[in-house]
């Protein structure tokens, strides 16, 4: 009794943890912002503008929430949810301590990549249902991008499994207790970083949404609380996909002195901030750029990461 | 977790006619992807964890998305769900109603007969899967391999000659 308890304690924890950090996202990513292109920022509501998080969900909460008659209505209501879905169901697998997990099992990149591969729908979708010529472009943009850069997310994360001989997480940290994966999978971390920002679409991989060419791309007819959906969902995303660089490469919860959850949030923040960073200073390439990138240079330099750790691992052993 | 096994086959059947029976395909290519899910969660439930997973991501997650994309690209409306009412009247599902009818008999009749081996559940991890592929299949993998090849030249190719006719056409210009 007293496990499934703490069992509970623990996917709520989580749970709450990573939604207040996505309602939080919203007043760093602009303060952020702002003091790398040299200016303000939100600093108006309460102490240096954090207020600005209930204003912005008050207003959210409140606007009209309407759907377009043209619009296919039930596609146009489940594609929000569905990225929410994803993402979240995709922290179930993170270890944030020793012992500090909702769903340890020996497949947890697999289920990691399998939650984000359906995360794709909700932007296709989207732009379906929409049934908007802007919106269906940036559907399209997206299905595209993720296809390409999928294939080669879970290619690069194969090195770190053969070092590590395990899919499932906890073990993977606990591998990198003499080194951290980054430094012998400098490759592997590279690749994974770039198809990762692409996974969840933030500038400069923001092509489906691209406000100078598409409106608002895929979400361009969402208005009120389901426009939010896919708010939030993309600061989860980045959430998820720093903590997945954090557990994969750096070394988890890893770290002297201080107690292992406050280790993974400092790495993870540095990752999150880092994303930031690109948004601030990274130009948005040509759509036909990202994709002979993505095909041309990145995935055979994964399978090359592959083959080549492969090897040494097998010549080591 | 035979409440579970029985549940999701149920959603499974279910998906799957509705599947065959939507006029909007990309509806559907939803009720599709439900499916594959659901089948998901059955291999998962009969110890092949690793198999279910591979089913998320390659099936629902990428083919099914390919799949999207080119109906996307048609941008079928309502025009072409009209046609497809024309084209499946109630008297079409007699014919392949009847024949899936007597499948369902047969299955019925053999879960009847013999004593239910599946049950013994054996969990199936990544490496077993692995050692086997890569051990007595290997012949699969080189086939697969082999045809995938195939499929990489043959698009390199026609992509290339699109390129080489409009090089063409400018000149003749």
């Amino acid at each position: 009794m007293n496990e499934t308890f703490q069992h509970i304690l623990i996917v709520f924890g989580i749970l709450f943890g990573v939604l207040t950090l996505a309602a939080a996202l919203i007043w760093i990513e602009r303060r952020l912002l702002g003091l790398w292109q040299d200016r303000y920022g939100p600093n108006r509501v309460g102490p240096l503008g954090i207020f600005i998080v209930v204003a912005d969900m008050i207003k959210i909460f409140f606007k009209e929430d309407w759907i377009p008659p043209f619009a296919d209505k039930k596609v146009f209501v489940i594609a929000p949810t569905v990225i929410m879905f994803a993402v979240m169901m995709s922290w179930a697998v993170v270890p944030v301590a020793p012992g500090v997990v909702v769903f340890d099992v020996n497949i947890g990149i697999l289920f990691f990549l399998a939650m984000s591969s359906l995360g794709v729908y909700s932007t296709v979708l989207a732009g379906w249902a929409s049934n908007n010529k802007y919106s269906l472009l940036g559907g399209m943009r997206m299905s595209a991008q993720m296809f390409s850069y999928e294939v080669f997310m879970g290619l690069s994360l194969m090195g770190v499994v053969i070092m590590a001989g395990s899919f499932n997480l906890t073990e993977i940290v606990n591998a990198q207790k003499n080194m951290w994966f980054v430094v012998p999978q400098f490759l592997g971390f590279i690749i994974f970083f770039i198809a990762g920002l692409a996974e969840s679409h933030r500038l400069p991989f923001d092509m489906p949404e691209a406000e100078s060419e598409l409106i608002a791309g895929f979400h361009s007819e969402y208005s009120g609380m389901k426009f939010g959906m896919f708010f939030v969902g993309e600061y989860v995303g980045v959430t998820m996909i720093s903590a997945f660089i954090v557990t994969l490469f750096f070394g988890g919860w890893l770290g002297p002195v201080l107690p292992p959850f406050v280790w993974f949030f400092i790495k993870v923040m540095f990752f999150i901030c880092l994303f930031i960073l690109l948004r601030a200073a990274m130009p948005r390439p040509r759509y036909d750029q990202l994709l002979s990138y993505g095909w041309k240079i990145l995935l055979p330099l994964a399978l090359l990461n592959v083959l080549v750790t492969g090897g040494l691992v097998l010549a080591f052993e | 977790m035979t409440l579970v096994f029985y549940v999701a086959s149920a959603i499974a059947l279910l998906s799957t006619i509705m599947v065959v029976t939507r006029y909007n395909a990309v509806h559907a290519l939803l009720y599709l992807v439900v499916s594959l899910i659901s089948i998901a969660l059955i291999f998962f439930v009969l110890g092949a964890p690793f198999i279910a997973l591979l089913e998320v991501i390659i099936y629902a997650g990428a083919i099914m998305v390919l799949f999207l994309f080119v109906i996307m690209m048609l941008n079928l409306g309502e025009i072409a769900v009209q046609k497809e009412k024309e084209w499946l009247p109630k008297q079409m599902w007699i014919g392949p109603g009847i024949l899936s009818g007597i499948l369902f008999v047969l299955i019925v009749y053999t879960l009847l007969q013999g004593e239910q081996q599946w049950a013994i559940v054996e969990m199936i991890g990544p490496a077993e899967v692995g050692a086997e592929l890569f051990g007595p299949y290997i012949i699969g993998i080189q086939l697969a391999g082999l045809m995938l090849l195939a499929g990489l030249i043959v698009a390199t190719l026609l992509s290339k000659r699109v390129k080489f006719k409009e090089k063409t056409e400018k000149e003749n210009k």
